[in-house]
């Protein structure tokens, strides 16, 4: 599956400024990965110790939160957009 | 001139200067600005308190930005507001009520838009934006027209039809998304990538901006005498003024403007329609399982709370509690407010109240306790929410007759205390 995935400023230093990547894999954790390896360091920025999704990243797939879906094991379909966005206050 | 020492990131540390960031680069945690506290204890006395303005500017030296002309309508120094009446109907003690209905647009949401439209003018934004869920979005609107900077605000397209004529009539750009809070948040969150021009106020901007509710915890402790209360009732959205409350408490301790070291049991307020953090803490569980809310406190609908954990982490280590209330017990908390107290609060203090009335029949909040309540948000903003609930007694034609019959006879009930010269 190909996959876009929209970056947010904070990591755009690993994509060399570029605030969307395309990438293959069947999950959202797949398509991370594969982020990862196309751009070395995302890994560790946006998972925990545990391989976890650090608590301050939030991941859409095509605007759902994936908390709400099966998180990292969430199947993608071609050509879904995926987006890395901060956790942020609001009121 | 500003007590800033930089901004530092609560989860791993890192630090930043105090620039337009609200994320670490490297975690995305929060950014928490910190101060120089021994210059801030220098400088800061409750005499020169007491000479400073009447708004959230008298403290100034405990706020993340120094400006002689703030964006300013007159946020804070709100009235603190002794309530025997809703003590004795709630079986407690000494109870105050914080009315944060008093702010300019009606809400605490001045104090954080103040600081922060002032900071976001230090660094040089031209345009002031905002996620809302009504009350930051009257705020941000307000002071931006204040500022004369440009404002876009973005809100959940099915707000009270109050908050949005608030926002609107200052003449910025109104953006209504078909979709929760929680979508409207995450697309201002990719704006701020694309659009990094703009001071969104709770986004890039939101380090400074949530500074600004420690003042509720300054104002309580002056209004007091200068002394910490012993319990203090916050109502939970995103957890950011929880945190920041109790951080308040905290820093008049360190510049040495309290006597005694402050222990201030702080418990949270939520509606049963949107309480991922009360959940999470009758769990005894530190993950805060993000939910769709639905509850009419729409000021507090926020399903995945970005301050959640820090909000949990206060209350469990001061000693306090959170608890959920039902949007019946909701309403019937902004009845018994207005009823007690002549205090008019909006769904979000309805929350605090209903919560205060369970913590107090739970023997949580304790009748020995001194007891502040924070009440942030007027009642006109949601009508709404007490449409068919509460209305005219009767309506009648005009004539004495008719009037007797509406008030049970004989004129209704009469005050014999009262002298009669006829």
């Amino acid at each position: 599956m190909s996959i876009k995935v929209r970056i947010p400023t904070q990591l755009r230093t690993l994509t060399g400024g570029i605030g969307e990547v395309t990438v293959e894999g069947s999950t959202v954790g797949e398509a991370l990965k594969a982020l990862d390896t196309a751009h070395e360091g995302f890994a560790e920025r946006i998972f925990d110790e545990q391989g976890s999704l650090r608590r301050f990243v939030n991941v859409f797939l095509a605007d759902e939160d994936v908390r709400f879906l099966d998180g990292l094991s969430t199947p993608v379909t071609d050509g879904q957009t995926l987006s890395i966005v901060p956790a942020v206050a609001g009121g | 001139m500003d007590f800033v020492s930089g901004l530092r990131c609560r989860e791993c540390g890192r630090t930043y200067p105090a620039e337009a960031l609200h994320v670490c680069d490297y975690c995305f945690g929060p950014l928490e600005v910190t101060y120089d506290y021994e210059r801030v204890a220098a400088s800061m006395t409750r005499e020169r308190i007491a000479s400073g303005p009447r708004s959230i500017w008298r403290y100034a030296a405990l706020l993340p930005v120094a400006d002689s002309t703030p964006v300013d309508l007159g946020a804070g120094f709100t009235p603190l507001i002794r309530a025997d009446r809703l003590a004795a109907e709630l079986g407690l003690g000494e109870l105050w009520i914080k009315d944060d209905t008093a702010n300019p647009t009606g809400s605490f949401k001045d104090r954080v838009v103040s600081v922060a439209l002032t900071k976001a003018r230090q660094l040089g934004f031209k345009i002031a934006a905002c996620a809302s869920t009504g009350n930051l979005a009257n705020s941000v609107a307000a002071h931006a027209a204040r500022a004369g900077m440009e404002s876009v605000v973005l809100i959940p397209h099915d707000l009270e039809t109050a908050k949005v004529t608030m926002t609107s009539v200052y003449g910025g750009r109104v953006i209504a998304v078909e979709g929760s809070y929680d979508d409207v948040n995450r697309l201002c969150a990719e704006l701020t990538s694309e659009q990094p021009s703009w001071a969104f106020v709770n986004v890039n901007v939101r380090t400074y901006y949530a500074e600004g509710s420690k003042t509720l915890a300054f104002e309580v402790a002056e209004q007091l005498g200068w002394e910490a209360p012993d319990h203090v009732v916050v109502p939970i959205g995103s957890g950011s003024q929880l945190t920041k409350v109790a951080k308040g408490f905290e820093e008049l301790w360190k510049v040495g403007l309290l006597d005694e070291e402050p222990s201030v049991r702080i418990s949270g307020a939520q509606a049963e329609g949107c309480s991922p953090v009360a959940t999470a803490f009758a769990e005894g569980t530190d993950a805060i399982r993000p939910v769709k809310p639905n509850t009419i406190a729409k000021s507090l609908a926020i399903g995945n709370p970005a301050d959640g954990w820090y909000a949990l982490d206060a209350i469990r280590t001061s000693g306090g509690s959170c608890a959920a209330v039902t949007d019946d017990e909701v309403v019937e908390g902004i009845r018994l407010l207005a009823r007690t107290e002549g205090i008019f609060a909006e769904t979000a203090g309805g929350v605090t109240i209903a919560t205060l009335a369970k913590l107090a029949a739970q023997g949580v909040v304790r009748s020995d306790e001194r007891v502040v309540a924070l009440v942030t948000g007027h009642g006109l903003k949601t009508v709404e929410a007490l449409s068919g609930i509460v209305g005219p007694s009767a309506t009648i034609a005009p004539t004495l007759e008719a009037f007797d019959e509406a008030m049970g006879g004989t004129y209704g009930p009469a005050d014999e205390t009262v002298a009669r010269s006829a």
